[in-house]
């Protein structure tokens, strides 16, 4: 059997807070920072469980700013 | 398997398109200009024509449309992109030339130069970016303006009496001759930005084939114009805008659909 193993990995800078990826992300995985901010003084996406992660791609495919890549790797589990 | 292990360059499948530049774009958060930018640099790679394209900005959001994609770009004079497309395409038949323009752009100022470079049948694509207000100066009425909504020019909804009827310019531009494929797409989840990026790759493809001129619409939010919070517009403009301007194609030759 194959596990997939997924992760973002979201550029903090150019991310606009915007939300829109945390409402594509089908497992709730990603949130929004609520105490810090980036340069341009906007809360930021996070992922958080990255272990539960399938890299479907809907966050960054939704993210406006190209902000988000997505790492994908499959291991074979016995 | 550790998450730095995963993340190594090898293991990506998605990330910002190799044609979109680094430069922060000035829009707001959310807005669907960045998307259609980041669709439309995707395409134009996919297809290699990164040495071949010329984009057309705009005035409007997207008058900085130039900085974003790492393409050759030319500034028009408001409203004037198809006419400056037009000029461009007879010069070099063999580049990709298109357009980038917003409902204040293409349907108020430049409906001129927009109505006769569909109907000549100039071999260009233009991509209609169509939130139903002007976002850039303010959130004003705009000709595209859904009747009852309120702007900042029409604090009390749009009246027929008052301010006339919603244009629908890309209707107008299916009964053209000159037309080859025009079609209504939005960017608000995976399924219809994955339909958009299809359609701007068929527009592009019927540009450098010399069919005649490609119209896509593509209906976006403006979350700063209409007061509303990302996801809120999204969901405002499936319940409202989606009712007056429905996405599917309008025309297009090669499959016989003409509406």
């Amino acid at each position: 059997m194959k596990k997939v193993n997924g992760a973002i990995v979201v550029n903090a800078e150019r991310c606009k807070g915007c939300g829109l990826c945390v409402n594509a992300c089908r497992l709730g995985l990603i949130t929004m920072t609520k105490k810090t901010v980036n340069h341009k003084g906007y809360p930021y996406a996070e992922q958080q469980d990255w272990e539960k992660c399938n890299a479907c791609r809907a966050c960054a495919i939704v993210c406006p700013d190209g902000c988000i890549t997505v790492y994908k790797s499959e291991t074979s589990v016995d | 398997m550790t998450k730095e292990e995963l993340i190594s360059p090898e293991n990506i499948v998605y990330e910002k398109p190799r044609l979109l530049n680094d430069v922060d774009m000035h829009y707001c958060p959310g807005c669907s200009h960045s998307m259609v930018h980041k669709l439309v640099a995707e395409v134009i790679d996919e297809m290699n024509l990164e040495e071949r394209t010329i984009g057309i900005c705009p005035v409007g959001c997207a008058v900085f449309a130039y900085r974003y994609i790492d393409i050759d770009w030319v500034e028009a004079a408001h409203g004037r992109a198809p006419a400056v497309a037009s000029a461009l395409n007879r010069m070099w038949p063999d580049h990709l030339v298109f357009t980038y323009q917003g409902d204040g752009d293409l349907a108020c100022i430049g409906t001129g130069e927009t109505i006769h470079a569909l109907n000549r049948g100039e071999n260009i694509t233009i991509i209609f970016i169509n939130n139903a207000i002007y976002g850039m100066t303010g959130g004003q009425m705009a000709p595209t303006t859904l009747m009852g909504m309120k702007t900042s020019t029409c604090p009390y909804g749009r009246q027929a009496d008052l301010h006339g009827f919603p244009l629908p310019i890309t209707d107008m531009a299916a009964t053209l001759n000159g037309t080859c494929y025009v079609t209504r797409q939005a960017v608000h989840t995976v399924a219809a930005i994955n339909r958009t990026k299809k359609a701007l790759r068929k527009a592009f493809e019927n540009s450098l084939q010399h069919k005649g001129a490609s119209l896509v619409e593509i209906v976006s939010t403006c979350n700063s114009g209409w007061k509303m919070s990302p996801i809120k517009a999204n969901e405002w403009m499936e319940q409202e805008l989606f009712k007056a301007y429905p996405l599917g194609d309008l025309k297009d030759l090669e499959e016989g659909v003409i509406k």
